[in-house]
């Protein structure tokens, strides 16, 4: 006799499109968003297949810059952005302040479907040639001379956009007003601290994109001058108004992996995390300090000098907060008891890439330096290592731990340490040959480059077919595991966390009574006492 | 806790919307007038002042949580982030020795 | 089964109707934080340009009806006392007060969009609608061009808000006849109107912005 929850509570397609329970609707963004995934991974591959040889031999120029147009668009805006807060985000935060679902579950569901629509414009966009104007965007190439599918994609950001921002305005009302009896906001989960830390860039970053969107398709379908000098208008406003957003999106990129790390570590090392209010308030410090450096993605367009020496220098503050939690983090560790399972191997691998991505973050802020390494594959390699050995990291590594809550089965812990050392390695032979590169000079966007660098550009594309393998090895095994893997404990990691007293997989109500909190977060004990003396 | 139980006398609003009128008149009334670069810093100031009337009135933010009127402010305060930033970039153009127009 | 302790309008998600109240009017408040910042990067982008070129934006303006305008912003105005009454009157659960509030607000931003629509009509006769058409005897066209597509974009955007808000007022005043709200629940009706009061706030300023520029 099977136990109900809320996998198997109602069967069919109405009851999965229609749902409003966020468990389900989590799953519902984790279907669509892997699709994305692979899709951008699809373009991934045909870059790298045409950069392996020095000549533009595989395809035109013109094609190439739909290939990586179209890969940073669908990965950035349909894989990345949502990629946690509307997957782990969405099942986890209700349970982890021991609620029943979300403030707003309809909203909730709206999400989704926006995020669909979105994504139906993206791929509208795919199918009929792409765009090529990077996913940037800059006019007045985007806004008046570009031939390909400039509306379609931006009508397909446009609405993902107002996805993001109806679960934003959810998780902050949410976590706000739902939290249950007794839990403070300093005993909460670093994690959730992390997503309302991204709701708020959500909110009041995301509408500025939307707008900015607008002006664009203006220009482009009323043939009117916005960002057009001709017409008197300035095309680094455009960059001003993109970039107030698409900074800050970074951010929404990488605080809620650094929320699922903050789980990992504490549970991991059996230990209390080290700092918990040093890491709950650089949450908070990345979200504002993010708003506040987004020019230093402009420094050689052509904006004031003076501009520039203020982004600068407030770029250089806003690594400090990361830089706390990679101390505080690495402090938990520290004669922690480590157990080495599948997610903590993923925790380690975000700390050292992150760190490199982080500090090569530092070298771009600088504005000597980036007037030399501007627009070349060290900025490629930086946030490379950031959004993929950073935030995809985090996400598999929260996507493994939450994995027995979410479907009520253990994942095969062999072949996850094995996909875990694959995408380690392919990541590295992909991604850190890009900083020499790009230091020596070659361009990103090309499609062609000089005879000398091409020993770098194959131990590249090697990397990025380890990369594919080590990503689709845990596809498979996590469905299987769906029907095949053990049946998992209610807690199988002994972990702190409400979410871990409920069921695995839970009832739909989550939990039988709102439950009530007395205690810290991370009350670990560890196990063995230091020796003495 | 709400207080959104809070309901205000009718002639409360009344009288608030006696004053939006007044200042409505006010504005285009000194937008006649030739103050130079102070026309732009009434019509502004006198927009400011109605849109604070109708958010801690018409929208109760007066009698309203914390919360709210801290959401409020964190809407205004980074409009307002926004537009000093950009301005470091289009203020400082014109110190350049380089031709300014574009 | 609704009863004292789970009244028929109360969520499920939420523990009682407070909570949900709360919750729901915090809701709109983050939503409207987030129309801040929509508005204001056209807003930014509008003063921007305003500052490189103004001659040509005062030139511009003078060819909207500062009569026009103006009584768009009383009407508008207006339709924010009715609606905050409508929302009093749905604290105190007058039903009849609410519907007639509700209507005058629909009727009041009725006119606004009616007398907006003219006026748009009058600029493409004008000849003064940017990609249609347009043809400004000035001393700078481009720039006075760049004015008009602002005015477009922005009064635009605040009418399509507009539109929204009576479609909701619509909806609004059919659940009002039948008598949804009452003391014990009347957060929808207060969320509209913190709705339409945000739109007439954008309006507030805007009629000085684009209308009153000396």
């Amino acid at each position: 006799m099977t136990r109900t929850h809320y996998l198997n509570v109602q069967y069919g397609f109405r009851s999965w499109l229609l749902t409003k329970d966020h468990k389900r609707i989590a799953l519902l963004y984790l279907a669509s968003i892997t699709l994305f995934f692979f899709l951008g991974g699809a373009f991934a591959v045909m870059v790298r297949l045409e950069l392996v040889t020095p000549p533009g031999d595989l395809m035109q120029a013109e094609t190439y810059n739909r290939m990586f147009t179209m890969h940073g668009v669908m990965m950035i805006f349909f894989f990345l952005i949502p990629s946690i807060p509307a997957v782990l985000g969405n099942f986890l935060v209700p349970m982890m302040i021991g609620a029943r679902d979300l403030a707003f579950p309809r909203v909730n569901l709206l999400s989704w479907y926006l995020y669909i629509i979105g994504g139906v414009f993206a791929l509208v966009a795919a199918v009929s040639g792409g765009v090529d104007t990077g996913w940037t965007f800059y006019t007045p190439y985007s806004s008046t001379y570009s031939n390909s599918a400039v509306i379609a994609t931006a009508v397909g950001v446009f609405v993902a956009g107002f996805s993001s921002i109806l679960t934003g305005l959810n998780f902050i009302v949410t976590i706000h007003k739902m939290r249950a009896p007794g839990l403070t906001w300093f005993r909460l989960p670093l994690f959730i601290w992390a997503h309302y830390a991204t709701s708020v860039i959500q909110i009041l970053g995301t509408p500025v994109l939307a707008i900015t969107i607008v002006l664009l398709a203006a220009e482009r379908l009323a043939g009117v001058g916005i960002f057009d000098p001709k017409l008197g208008g300035d095309p680094i406003l455009f960059q001003h108004l993109f970039w107030f957003y698409s900074h800050p999106a970074v951010y929404i990129m990488i605080l809620p992996g650094m929320g699922v790390i903050s789980e990992l570590v504490t549970c991991f090392s059996r230990k209390k995390i080290f700092g918990y209010g040093f890491i709950a308030m650089s949450s908070v410090a990345i979200a504002v300090l993010g708003f506040l450096v987004w020019a230093h993605h402009m420094f050689v367009s052509g904006q004031s000098i003076y501009a520039s020496m203020v982004f600068s220098v407030l770029s250089f503050l806003v690594a400090v907060p990361s830089a706390i939690k990679v101390f505080n983090w690495t402090a938990t560790l520290y004669k922690g008891s480590i157990v080495y399972m599948t997610p903590i191997l993923y925790a380690f691998g975000f700390i050292g890439l992150f760190t490199i991505g982080g500090l090569t973050g530092l070298f771009l802020s600088t504005l000597a330096i980036d007037v030399h390494v501007h627009d070349t594959y060290f900025v490629v390699a930086h946030f490379h290592y950031i959004m993929v050995g950073g935030a995809v990291m985090a996400y598999l590594g929260g996507i493994h731990f939450w994995w027995p809550k979410i479907s009520g089965r253990m994942y095969p812990e062999g072949w996850a340490r094995f996909s875990a050392l694959v995408l380690f390695v392919g990541f590295n032979l992909t991604f850190f040959p890009q900083f020499l590169l790009g230091y020596l000079g070659m361009p990103r966007r090309y499609h062609a480059y000089p005879e000398e660098f091409q020993v770098l550009n194959v131990m590249s594309s090697a990397g990025a077919s380890i990369l594919g393998v080590g990503y689709l090895i845990p596809m498979v095994y996590l469905v299987w595991s769906m029907r095949y893997g053990k049946p998992a404990p209610d807690n199988p990691w002994g972990a702190k966390g409400l979410e871990w007293t409920t069921s695995s997989p839970p009832v739909t109500e989550n939990f039988e009574q709102t439950p009530v909190v007395t205690e810290e977060a991370y009350v670990y004990q560890v196990e063995e006492e230091a020796p003495v003396g | 806790m709400t207080s959104h139980h809070h309901v205000e006398p009718k002639k409360m609003y009344f009288v608030i919307f006696a004053a939006l009128m007044a200042f409505t008149a006010i504005t285009v009334a000194v937008s006649r007038v030739d103050l130079g670069a102070l026309n732009v810093v009434v019509a502004l100031a006198v927009a400011v002042t109605k849109a604070v009337l109708v958010i801690l009135f018409f929208m109760h933010v007066r009698s309203s949580p914390p919360l709210t009127k801290l959401t409020v402010v964190a809407g205004f305060l980074w409009l307002a982030i926004m537009i000093a930033l950009m301005l470091t970039d289009y203020l400082s153009r014109a110190w350049l020795p380089e031709p300014k127009g574009w | 089964m609704a009863d004292i302790a789970h009244p028929a309008e109360l969520a499920h998600q939420f523990e009682d109707m407070d909570q949900q109240l709360d919750s729901s009017v915090f809701g709109m408040w983050v939503f409207l934080a987030q129309e801040i910042m929509f508005f204001g990067g056209l807003f930014v982008a509008y003063t921007i340009y305003r500052g490189a070129y103004p001659e040509a934006f005062r030139e511009a303006s003078h060819h909207l009806d500062l009569r026009l305008g103006g009584f768009n912003t009383v009407v508008l105005i207006a339709s924010s006392l009715t609606m905050a009454l409508a929302v009093r009157a749905a604290q105190l659960g007058q039903r009849a007060a609410i519907v007639a509030n509700l209507l005058l607000t629909l009727a009041l931003g009725s006119v606004f969009l009616a007398v907006k629509a003219y006026e748009y009509h009058h600029k493409y006769v004008e000849h003064l609608v940017p990609g249609l058409g347009f043809s400004f005897e000035g001393s700078h066209p481009a720039n006075a061009q760049m004015f008009f597509v602002f005015y477009f974009l922005m009064t635009g955007m605040h009418a399509l808000h507009m539109v929204v808000g009576a479609g909701l007022l619509l909806y609004f005043i059919h659940k009002a006849r039948r008598g949804v709200y009452h003391a014990g629940y009347y957060g929808p009706v207060e969320i509209m109107g913190l709705y339409w009061h945000f739109v007439d706030i954008v309006w507030i300023f805007l009629f000085p912005m684009l209308y009153l520029i000396g």
